[in-house]
């Protein structure tokens, strides 16, 4: 456990250090949310209903800037190295490596996610709903790219394969996620897409660590 | 209780034997398979009565369901594969896995083509954002997907693995996006154009479609024997057996 929040606190130490690799997802986000408006139409009822799914998108899209760069630090130094021949079980680190990652990439978006929706006048419920959803959701992308990254860890050149890799495999996220969104702006009930969101966070946690293990042991080799 | 397993069954992992066994059967496959797409197509298109709400246009069916049926089939039987390869590590496995991906990419874009096609006549647009269309569609990306990190890696291994890895991640999600996709478009709201409610369809129509799925897995099954053929000897091209093979004992290039 010791090593475990040591290595947490290491990955958030670094991260803060290079302070333009955390803002730079942020101002991604901000800045293609406010792409939209201005090339489709600045009315209110079309930003209303085009809303949920952008910012959902655009949140994907930054989570996914910040991926490439995961673990390839960590693997030139060879602290990757030690981390796998060590006693701890790989899959476990690797599950503290996304939380790292999501709370270095995905919990900004989250902060940042209310002050973009006022820009498309979603009601208050949708707001709401909004960053829910980015919480329960994100931390599901983070895994997620972490096998991504991990598979694609030894390549050169990989930003467009670990995106084709990692996209499909987010879809069911960003549809419950933006459709959640959508639907509690229309005042209706969204407890049923957050369970599934929940649900699949739940998988993702359990499952996911063992196979970006597998991938780091491969990009190792 | 110990299962025996015949002799012959392990040595098929052996890539000469398989090689061998894959020279003798392949042709087999081939055939049949042709046979039988031959008498399907035929019942198909002449002997099926044109049905009383589509007339003509339904007959896609038998090009359009099986393709559909073995573009999710092959994904298993890849990811089967793959899991074996990485599990046993069976290098033979790996070879069947890579063999796989772009006959199933190739037959989740006909399921794709064929099913617009189909679509424009009886829905009145190629393309409709309905679950079967939608999981198809992402289907074909997780193919797309499958190949390029295998050809991202110049050491085979490494690709093999990397790739079987992806295999079994993709084949645990495909259940979730496919249900998602369907869950999704049930509270999706607006306009949503309803399948093709199938009419409990006449024995007539019916066989046709059954004899084309059979000859499409059996096609299937004999291009991947001939796939696994290529890349064995590519894989294999510094073994020695290759090397005997390709000389051949009379001399002949085989």
């Amino acid at each position: 456990m010791r090593l475990l929040r040591a290595m947490l606190l290491r990955d958030l130490r670094l991260a803060f250090r290079r302070w333009g690799d955390v803002v730079s997802p942020l101002m991604f986000f901000a800045i293609v949310t406010s792409l939209f408006p201005l090339a489709l139409s600045p009315r209110h009822d079309v930003l209303q209903s085009l809303g949920p799914g952008v910012l959902w998108i655009a949140a994907l899209l930054a989570m996914l800037l910040s991926l490439n760069a995961l673990f390839r630090q960590d693997i030139e130094d060879g602290s990757m190295e030690q981390l796998a021949i060590g006693p701890h079980p790989l899959a476990l680190l690797m599950l503290y490596k996304s939380l790292g990652h999501w709370l270095v990439a995905g919990l900004p978006l989250v902060a940042l996610a209310p002050l973009l929706a006022v820009t498309y006048y979603l009601p208050g419920d949708a707001v709401a709903a909004l960053c829910l959803t980015l919480l329960i959701g994100t931390p599901t992308l983070s895994l997620l790219g972490s096998v991504g990254a991990a598979l694609t860890a030894g390549i050169r050149q990989s930003s467009g394969l670990l995106a084709l890799l990692v996209l499909p495999l987010c879809l069911p996220v960003l549809m419950f996620g933006s459709r959640a969104t959508a639907l509690a702006g229309q005042g209706e009930d969204i407890s049923g897409p957050l369970l599934l969101l929940a649900a699949m966070l739940a998988l993702a946690a359990s499952l996911l660590p063992l196979a970006a293990a597998a991938g780091i042991r491969i990009s190792l080799d | 209780m110990r299962i025996t397993l015949p002799t012959w069954f392990h040595k098929l992992a052996s890539p000469p034997h398989f090689y061998r066994f894959a020279r003798l059967l392949g042709p087999w496959l081939l055939w049949v398979s042709l046979l039988l797409m031959l008498i399907g197509a035929w019942g198909g298109l002449f002997l099926a009565p044109p049905d009383y709400q589509q007339g003509d246009g339904f007959r896609i069916i038998y090009v359009h369901v099986p393709s559909a049926y073995l573009s999710t089939m092959i994904y298993a039987v890849m990811a089967t594969a793959a899991a074996i390869g990485l599990i046993w590590r069976i290098k033979l496995a790996h070879a069947v896995a890579a063999a796989a991906a772009p006959v199933g990419a190739w037959f989740t874009f006909l399921a794709l083509v064929t099913g617009a096609l189909w679509g424009k006549p009886m829905w009145g647009t190629y393309w409709e954002w309905d679950p079967r269309l939608t999981s198809e569609l992402i289907l074909l990306f997780l193919y797309f997907g499958y190949m390029s990190l295998r050809s991202a890696f110049d050491d085979q291994s490494r690709a093999d693995r990397a790739s079987a890895v992806l295999a079994l991640v993709g084949v645990v999600n495909l259940p979730i996006i496919h249900y998602s996709v369907i869950w999704w478009s049930s509270i999706h709201q607006g306009p949503t154009i309803s399948k093709l409610d199938a009419p409990s369809i006449t024995t007539d129509m019916l066989w046709p479609l059954l004899v084309m799925i059979l000859a499409y897995t059996l096609f299937f099954a004999a291009v991947l024997l001939q796939r696994v053929r290529a890349e064995v000897l590519d894989r294999e091209r510094h073994a020695r057996w290759v090397q005997e093979l390709l000389a051949g004992p009379e001399g002949e290039v085989r």
